[in-house]
């Protein structure tokens, strides 16, 4: 027979206050295995603490029910002190009369009641609880980077400059991101590749990071500490161990108007190419839907050219694997592509701006190429329809961003400031030219961002206008933006050379299959979830999978970076011991009576079910098995199997048949 | 297919070669139309600029009619008609003391399930592959404006018809006909509407630079959906030119003569001889039916 003890906490006047506590402890007394029960003002605190771990040891206790706040917030408090007293801590239970009681209710009376009830559930539920030790799994010390962009850079050499090796995949042909073909940043207009080639060039070179560019994550298998990652590496058609990035290649490819990925349409490229000179690493890859050789066996000039003999025709995609104990996501963003077929329908707004019809219209990141010095204008803005210097420019935030009508219901975050930088960057290089912007509200908090936008406003004389923009039209070689001024209560109509729309930020494509794959959780909008958005702000609720930079939400460079370095230190900590201690509440299978039906299998969100198969006399039966490693002790198998044949640690069919039975047997002390 | 069948008061005065145009068009394609009986004004500007209830007291009335008739669809081809029905139906579907009320005032109960729709839409149910098998004149020669005006598509949350700012389901029906449409800057700009009574400058300069523009985009006609953008486009258009200063000529079209005109139907049953703007010479192909030899003057 369990000896219980009853510990009854006061939480000052958080539960005393609404719950007798004496008639608590006095009623609980006389419940069957219990031999002690106590309250005390703070049972968290040291004296507290001190009375659980005293009469633990005078009563000879083999059981403790703690009655006071959420398990979330002290069971592993308690825990402790019963272990510290030389009980399993796993023979420590809460009873959670703060949150589910004292604090939602109001009649001293029947909230003593229910105080009572709930304690007596757990009571029962602890005589049938068994000491459970930690599971432990080996580490492999290696991490997986998905993205190469300022965020996957940054936890990558955070990573490996705490010694650890690390696996870098990145889906373009170099790494670098969204932020390689920046201008210059916000707040202190420093030259964006300035601050990052040095960055990507020492990922490049580390001795402990692997690069695999122009790659896919294809399967993951394994859970935390044993990740086994394939990774799909593109046929480049280079081999890039035997090239000298010289450039003989491309200077020899006659395809020269291929729009360049890198220069966001607004600038060309070869159909052999490098995507930017200061790529990394800084080799070149052919674009197999253009080249001739590889459509039609024609050309083939590059391979003549190549020295190095490193062209290769026959390149094909080749799958490779790596071992990971832990993986950070890092894959940043995309802009919501306006007006242009979508495959989601909620994404079908705002052809009214005639991005896509007129050449004039671009988004951001097109005009950050055209403040670019390494940009297809060399840094001159030149508007794209016919190369002239635009005298009127007319940039519109929050397109797509904060619009439940035909948009997305998230604020982008970072188009106030960049919009800012656009128009003092433009003034900066057209002295003669107007900007004007049209913004919902002005959305600058952080260090020195409201004082850069006043610059904006100020100093380069952008003319800021509170209103949406209802429609642009092209009449005789200008931009009609017509839009309202809802500070002055007019309409507006400017008559512009370019047009720069703010689109809203959104996950990168493909970003949702790569959770699917690594189990990770993915809000309605496609960004990724963490596990708890204030103190768990990098984990993932998939064991080992880190997330970073805008893959989560929209974010600007300093918080990608600091989010980064965050994933880094948690997979630091992780790899800081050899084994993980995981809690022991997994499911488990009882191989005796299971019926290989694998229903249960099918049912697993963590894929923590295998077939397995297990001796028995006359031959071999098939069964299920949990990995204790991927279990995350959610119980789904436990409800679905139909020979009740799983169970749950900690949290056993038996254990909650006598709680719901306690409550129905006991004596519901009603007033 | 039936459907009921609501002209409002344009289609039944000033802009009854709409009513024609759409009751012949329709009866070559087996849509019959049951005309609301002793039907009412919608109210249109006046009452939801003077009254909260009677605006929707006036369109409730209707759709009670046809809830009583039977009528599980309601044809109403005046954007205004149509949305003050819809805001009608949706304050009355969404709010059961305001119903109670409601069918007090109009002395019949009422329930909001009429479904309403405009032109497009009964032309959509009929079908593109329908609608281009019967096509018999195809109208190749054309390249048509279509011109949504402001009510057809807004406010999209009472209407809920295309995309507000950048509608094609005109476009797709024109184009099934064989005729070409352009993109151009003011298919949902307003025509001024109204004001044409109350100050025709600003409907003058409207038009104007709504007919430039379809004319400046290389259109050689305007297609419209409402009775109130055909007469200000149509009707006015000298007087536009003689404000402007130039010259437009521009045929403006209703969305049923043009499928009217492709299924081969005459002009006169269609009352297209009763517009004001003449056709110029060679934008279609062939003459179909008989011709009127004159257009009424304008009255100026």
């Amino acid at each position: 027979m369990a000896r219980i003890g009853v510990f009854t906490c006061w939480c000052g006047e958080n539960i005393a206050r609404t719950v007798d506590v004496d008639r608590v402890s006095a009623e609980v007394s006389a419940l069957p295995g219990v031999r002690c029960s106590v309250n005390y003002k703070y049972m968290c605190s040291d004296p507290g603490q001190t009375m659980i771990r005293d009469k633990i040891a005078s009563e000879r206790l083999t059981a403790v029910v703690v009655a006071a706040c959420s398990p979330h917030m002290h069971l592993k408090t308690f825990r402790k002190a019963g272990q510290s007293a030389g009980l399993n801590p796993y023979m420590v239970e809460m009873a959670n009369v703060r949150e589910h009681c004292s604090w939602v209710h109001h009649d001293r009376a029947r909230a003593t009641a229910k105080a009572i009830d709930i304690i007596r559930t757990l009571v029962h539920k602890v005589r049938y609880n068994h000491p459970l030790e930690p599971i432990r799994v080996p580490v492999t010390r290696r991490a997986l980077i998905v993205g190469g962009g300022v965020a996957g850079i940054q936890a990558a050499l955070d990573i490996a400059d705490a010694g650890y090796e690390v696996v870098m995949v990145e889906r373009d042909p170099s790494i670098g991101g969204k932020m390689a073909g920046l201008s210059e940043t916000f707040p202190t207009l420093d030259c964006s590749q300035c601050i990052l080639t040095p960055r990507m060039v020492e990922v490049g070179q580390h001795p402990r990071i692997r690069l695999h560019t122009y790659s896919e994550v294809e399967a993951v298998n394994g859970y935390v500490g044993n990740f086994t990652v394939t990774i799909r590496k593109k046929a480049r058609y280079v081999d890039i161990d035997k090239c000298t990035g010289c450039g003989d290649c491309w200077n020899a490819c006659p395809l020269k108007k291929n729009l360049s990925e890198f220069d966001y349409g607004m600038g060309y490229r070869r159909a052999i190419y490098m995507p930017f000179p200061q790529a990394v690493p800084a080799r070149p890859v052919i674009d197999k839907t253009v080249c001739p050789k590889l459509i039609r066996n024609g050309c083939g000039l590059c391979e003549k050219k190549c020295q190095a003999k490193a062209i290769n025709f026959k390149d094909e995609d080749r799958l490779v694997t790596e071992q990971v104990g832990s993986v950070v996501v890092a894959t940043g963003y995309q802009l919501y592509d306006i007006g242009r077929e979508q495959k989601n329908p909620r994404l079908t707004g705002y052809a009214e701006y005639g991005y896509g019809t007129y050449k004039d219209v671009i988004d951001g990141l097109q005009f950050e190429r055209l403040l670019s010095a390494s940009g297809p204008t060399g840094g001159v803005v030149k508007r794209p329809s016919d190369g002239a210097e635009p005298k009127t420019v007319v940039f519109i935030s929050c397109v797509g961003s904060r619009d439940n009508a035909k948009g997305l219901a998230y604020c982008s975050k970072i188009c106030c400031m960049y919009t800012a930088k656009h128009t003092m960057l433009y003034k900066h290089k057209v002295h003669d030219g107007q900007a004007h912007v049209f913004y919902m509200d002005i959305r600058a908090g952080g260090k020195g961002y409201e004082e850069f936008v006043r610059r904006a406003i100020e100093q380069d004389g952008a003319h800021y206008y509170r209103g949406r923009v209802s429609k642009i039209t092209e009449e005789n070689g200008k931009l009609v933006v017509r839009g309202a001024d809802t500070l002055a209560g007019t309409p507006v109509t400017i008559e512009a050379d370019l047009v720069v729309l703010a689109s809203a930020m959104r996950p990168s494509d493909g970003v949702s299959e790569l959770a699917q794959k690594l189990n990770v959780g993915y809000d309605e909008f496609g960004f990724l979830l963490e596990s708890h958005p204030k103190l768990r702000p990098v984990e993932t609720n998939a064991a080992g999978v880190f997330i970073a930079g805008a893959c989560q939400a929209p974010k600007d460079i300093p918080e990608a970076v600091a989010q980064a370095s965050a994933a880094a230190s948690k997979v630091a900590v992780m790899f800081a011991g050899t084994e993980l201690t995981r809690e022991p509440e997994v499911a488990t299978i009882n191989e005796l009576t299971c019926a290989a039906c694998f229903t249960c299998l099918r049912g697993c969100a963590y894929h923590a079910i295998d077939k397995a198969e297990v001796k028995v006399p006359g031959g071999v039966k098939r069964v299920a098995r949990v990995n204790p490693g991927l279990c995350m002790g959610c119980g789904t198998c436990v409800a679905l199997c139909p020979s009740k044949s799983a169970d749950l640690e900690g949290f056993s069919e038996q254990q909650i048949y006598a709680m719901v039975e306690s409550l129905g047997a006991g004596e519901l002390a009603a007033p | 297919m039936e459907i009921g069948y609501y002209p409002g008061c344009a289609l039944h005065g000033s802009s009854n070669d709409y009513d024609a145009s759409l009751r012949t068009c329709l009866r070559a394609l087996d849509v019959h139309l049951r005309e609301l009986d002793d039907w009412i004004c919608c109210g249109a500007t006046a009452a939801h600029s003077l009254n909260h209830k009677l605006a929707v007291a006036l369109p409730a009335r209707n759709l009670a009619i046809a809830e009583r008739d039977g009528l599980r669809s309601l044809l109403a081809p005046c954007p205004m008609c149509s949305m003050e029905l819809l805001k009608a139906r949706q304050a009355i579907a969404g709010d059961a003391r305001l119903r109670g009320e409601m069918a007090a005032v109009v002395e019949l109960p009422v329930e909001g399930t009429t479904d309403v729709c405009n032109l497009i839409q009964v032309f959509q149910r009929v079908g593109l592959d329908t609608i281009k098998a019967a096509v018999t004149s195809p109208l190749d020669s054309l390249k048509a404006a279509c011109y949504y005006g402001c009510l057809l598509t807004r406010p999209p949350d009472v209407v809920r018809f295309d995309d507000a700012e950048h509608p094609s389901s005109m476009e797709t029906i024109v184009e099934a006909l064989g005729a070409k449409t352009v993109r151009w800057n003011y298919a949902t700009e307003c025509c001024g509407a109204g004001m044409t009574i109350a100050n025709d400058a600003i409907v003058l300069d409207l038009a104007h630079k709504i007919l430039a523009n379809a004319e400046a985009h290389g259109a050689n006609c305007v297609v419209t959906a409402c009775p109130m953008c055909h007469a200000n486009l149509d009707m006015k258009q000298a007087d536009v030119e003689r404000h402007a200063g130039a010259a437009h000529g521009m045929v403006v079209y209703y969305l049923s003569d043009l499928v009217g005109l492709a299924l081969g139907l005459p002009e006169q049953a269609l009352g297209i001889d009763r517009h004001f703007v003449r056709e110029r010479t060679g934008i279609r192909n062939q003459e179909s039916g008989a011709r009127r030899p004159a257009a009424p003057a304008p009255e100026s």
